[in-house]
């Protein structure tokens, strides 16, 4: 649980973060979001102390960080950058041993916390003698957060994570942050100017401009239901496709029309998927099933046309609430 | 050159262990200091830039300058030579260190400070191992300029291999030279390979390589207090390398007297300042130096007569006389006309820096003319005279006198070559023709070049006009050389002492400091 109370920080007198409060419960996940120079990432590095507000209080749990020794604060959280910058001249467990070694962890406790982070990022148990650079970006990034993650913090701040890596691994990293049991009991909060990574990886998204919170939202509430012209004007063009992607086929079943099985199948789903960008790319197909699944067996049978038309009801009517 | 290697092997091990150790204390201390100023500048960048600034003035001194500079606060010896030793190994350290820091990745740092690392951990375990590598660079740089100028540390009598190069350059002597010099490389390049060997894996190797640093500074001043003969007498003696090595120098002298007494080699000038500082209390000098009378110094009595007359006089080739014919007339004008008063006093004057070596060759010149010749000749298209002179004062005004005395007198035109290192090294020039004339010295004709039989010295050394006659007919014979007349004075080299200690220990002659010496002995 993080709280940050009337947060303002000035640069050269003029405010790059200003008034900023925000709350995310324990376990949630708080996206950033924001242009270059928005002050998003002043906002991030005040919460482990890299950076300290001119005014306002920051709380985690419950306790002013303030009051807390520096280097005691952040060895209690995770902290994951776009660069990187694991230690070249350590091997990889070394490297995911940091904090435990500087709190004095024993040495058989730290070995088999190290074997355990690298089975969890998907990593051979060999690389654990290996150094940075003979590994691969992908693999150089699951490392930094294996090494964020190496002495069970609470709370996880994650600046641009992947925002150097291919979008193949990418998409990869992603889906591990989000499905990943190791990440679930953690509060996240994660500044990305990326519009999909923001709405992908939040349970909230917070938008950030010139220092200041214009809205703070779910996903979906930012996507369907924002009137802010400045969150339109930064999600744009990408609209239509992030709310394709947000809606799982179980919200718009109560619009849809089933049909017979009888055309040739070109889908099958799970009813808690989330397939409507696929399906709206598939232009001249409306004749075509779609066939729906649960996890006790089929649902039904669906024109691709009649989904299509279920989404758009499903749309106005959220649009309308 | 293999022969002299094997006399000398025992020595030439010694300068080396003596060099080693100059440049091991000196590169350590400048490792221990000149890492932490690297460390510290990290932390202010507002110093930074002016303290590396001066450790960059500091490495364009030239090194002979830094040494002489040193003298006055600290004497001669070890100590200035390891301070300058220190100073010179100093910008490339910092420098390295302060960069190597600087230019660790940013993020990096970050990621340290962000895992909750203290100031002194991110120092200890993430920035100084990753600029190891750029500061040991550094170190290996500092490490091969120091060897190499460690070997000018001879001059102010810190020792070294630098003893046998200056040795050498005196004596005009090649193999001496090496002797000195191929060490020199080799300690240099093989300190250079160690050193690269620990920059691979300079993280694994630290502490050996620590440990090793501290075996050669460590090691080298017991060994050396082990090996010392016990000075029981407290009377230290300073020579220059030319004095210390010609056969008619201080081998000889230590010979006919039985005389013992530990001797550093110190350059011409800083014996004169050793001794008056206290630092030595024996030296050779020559009996004309104007600082006899100005620092207060006992001329011991020769009681023996060790010390052949040492009359100055031009030498010249017999051909160079049949070349430029006025000039043997010319110059047979001066025989006599120099009184040792004068030159001595001309000498302090220079020395003093009261008078310029010009000025004293003027005074000189018209102190023996007395106005008398004025030259009305033009000059003659001959090839210009080429007058050389020796490194010191003496020699300076005497030749420059000369080539003023020639160009008053005869048509000729002169041209001054001075300044050469020794004795050996000027009479070759002049026997190759490079130098056609220089003022040289009875006795040092004799016993450097001529080289006649002990016997017939000892017949000689009584008699001045006998030396000449002798010399000259030699020189002669050997040469094609002639010595002519002298200008009237002797400057016979002596051991001198400080009035003061001088009476203290009642010693008048040689035979006395023999005595006095010997006294420890029983």
């Amino acid at each position: 649980m993080v709280e940050l109370v009337n947060i303002t920080k000035l640069y050269h007198k003029k405010p790059v973060v200003n008034n900023v409060s925000l709350f995310v419960p324990k376990g949630q996940t708080l996206v950033l979001l924001g242009k270059s120079g928005s002050g998003k990432t002043t906002l991030l590095k005040m919460i482990n102390r890299l950076i300290e507000p001119d005014e306002g209080n920051i709380l985690i749990d419950g306790e002013n960080i303030a009051n807390r020794s520096v280097e005691e604060l952040r060895r209690n959280i995770g902290y994951v950058i776009q660069a990187i910058g694991l230690f070249p001249h350590w091997t990889v467990a070394q490297n995911i041993a940091t904090v435990p070694a500087l709190i004095d962890w024993p040495k058989d406790k730290i070995s088999s916390r190290v074997s355990e982070l690298l089975e969890h990022m998907g990593l051979p148990q060999q690389f654990a003698s290996r150094y940075p650079h003979e590994l691969s970006g992908g693999q150089q990034q699951r490392i930094g957060v294996a090494r964020a993650l190496a002495a069970n913090p609470s709370l996880l701040l994650m600046d641009e994570p992947f925002g150097a890596l291919d979008p193949i691994i990418r998409k990869e990293i992603q889906s591990d942050f989000q499905h990943l049991s190791i990440f679930k009991e953690m509060t996240k909060i994660v500044v990305t100017h990326d519009v999909k990574e923001a709405f992908y990886l939040g349970d909230e998204v917070a938008l950030i401009d010139e220092g200041k919170i214009i809205e703070k939202a779910t996903p979906r509430n930012f996507l369907f239901n924002s009137t802010s012209n400045l969150v339109k004007g930064f999600i744009g063009e990408d609209a239509w496709s992030l709310k394709l992607s947000q809606v799982a086929l179980s919200e718009v079943i109560s619009f849809l029309a089933f049909a017979k099985d009888s055309a040739e199948e070109v889908l099958i789903c799970h009813i808690d998927e989330k397939p409507f960008s696929r399906i709206f790319s598939m232009v001249n197909s409306d004749q075509q099933q779609v066939k729906i699944i649960d996890d006790s067996g089929l649902v039904g049978h669906a024109f691709v046309g009649d989904l299509k038309a279920s989404f758009l009801k499903f749309e106005s009517q959220l649009v309308a609430d | 050159m293999i022969e002299f290697l094997k006399d000398n092997i025992g020595e030439i091990g010694e300068q080396t262990m003596e060099h080693l150790w100059l440049s091991g204390i000196s590169i350590f201390l400048s490792c221990v200091a000149g890492i932490s100023l690297g460390l510290g500048l990290t932390r202010n960048q507002k110093l930074a830039g002016f303290f590396i600034g001066v450790t960059g003035v500091m490495q364009t001194i030239p090194s002979l300058a830094m040494l002489g500079f040193f003298i006055p606060f600290l004497g001669i010896g070890k100590l200035p030579a390891i301070l300058a030793l220190f100073l010179y190994a100093l910008l490339p350290i910092v420098r390295n260190t302060y960069t190597g820091i600087q230019n660790i990745d940013a993020n990096i740092r970050e990621a340290a400070i962000s895992m909750g690392m203290t100031r002194y951990q991110l120092l200890a375990k993430v920035e100084f191992p990753l600029a190891l590598p750029v500061i040991f660079a550094g170190i290996r740089t500092a490490t091969v300029i120091n060897v190499g100028v460690a070997t000018l540390c001879a001059l102010i009598g810190a020792g070294g291999l630098g003893e046998f190069i200056f040795r050498g350059i005196t004596l005009n002597s090649t193999p001496m030279i090496l002797a000195g010099a191929i060490p020199a490389s080799l300690l240099a390049i093989s300190l250079d390979y160690a050193l690269s060997l620990v920059q691979k894996n300079v993280r694994k190797r630290l502490w050996p390589f620590i440990a090793g640093m501290a075996i050669v500074v460590g090691i080298y001043p017991v060994w050396a207090s082990l090996s010392q003969t016990n000075n029981k007498v407290g009377l230290v003696a300073g020579f220059n390398s030319e004095f210390m090595n010609r056969a008619d120098g201080w081998p000889g002298l230590s010979e006919a007297y039985d005389l013992q007494l530990p001797a550093l080699e110190l350059e011409i000038t800083l014996m004169y300042e050793a001794l008056k500082n206290q630092e030595a209390d024996v030296i050779a000098g020559f009996t004309t130096d104007g600082r006899i009378q100005s620092y207060n110094l006992r001329v011991l009595e020769d009681d023996l007569h060790y010390f052949p007359p040492y009359y100055a006089a031009p030498i010249v080739k017999l051909a160079t006389l049949k070349e430029y014919p006025l000039l043997e007339a010319s110059l047979e004008k001066l025989e006599g006309k120099i009184p040792k008063e004068l030159i001595a006093y001309l000498n302090l004057k220079v020395d003093q820096h009261e008078f310029t070596i010009e000025q004293a060759a003027d005074s000189l010149l018209s102190a023996v003319t007395k106005g008398v010749f004025v030259n009305n000749r033009s000059a003659s298209g001959k090839e210009k005279l080429v007058i050389g002179s020796k490194a010191f004062t003496e020699s300076y005004i005497l030749a420059a006198f000369l080539s003023r005395y020639i160009e008053a007198t005869t048509s000729y035109r002169t041209d001054l070559k001075l300044g050469f290192g020794g004795t050996k090294l000027l009479f070759d020039a002049f026997l190759s023709g490079d130098i056609k004339l220089y003022p040289e010295y009875t006795g040092t004709a004799l016993l450097v070049f001529v080289q006649p039989d002990k016997t017939v010295i000892d017949s000689l050394l009584q008699s001045p006009e006998k030396i000449h006659t002798f010399t000259n007919r030699e020189l002669k014979e050997d040469f094609g050389v002639v010595m002519l007349p002298s200008f009237g004075f002797n400057n016979t080299t002596a051991l001198m002492m400080r009035e003061e200690l001088a009476n203290q220990l009642g010693i008048v002659s040689i035979s006395d400091l023999k005595n006095y010496i010997n006294r420890f002995d029983q």
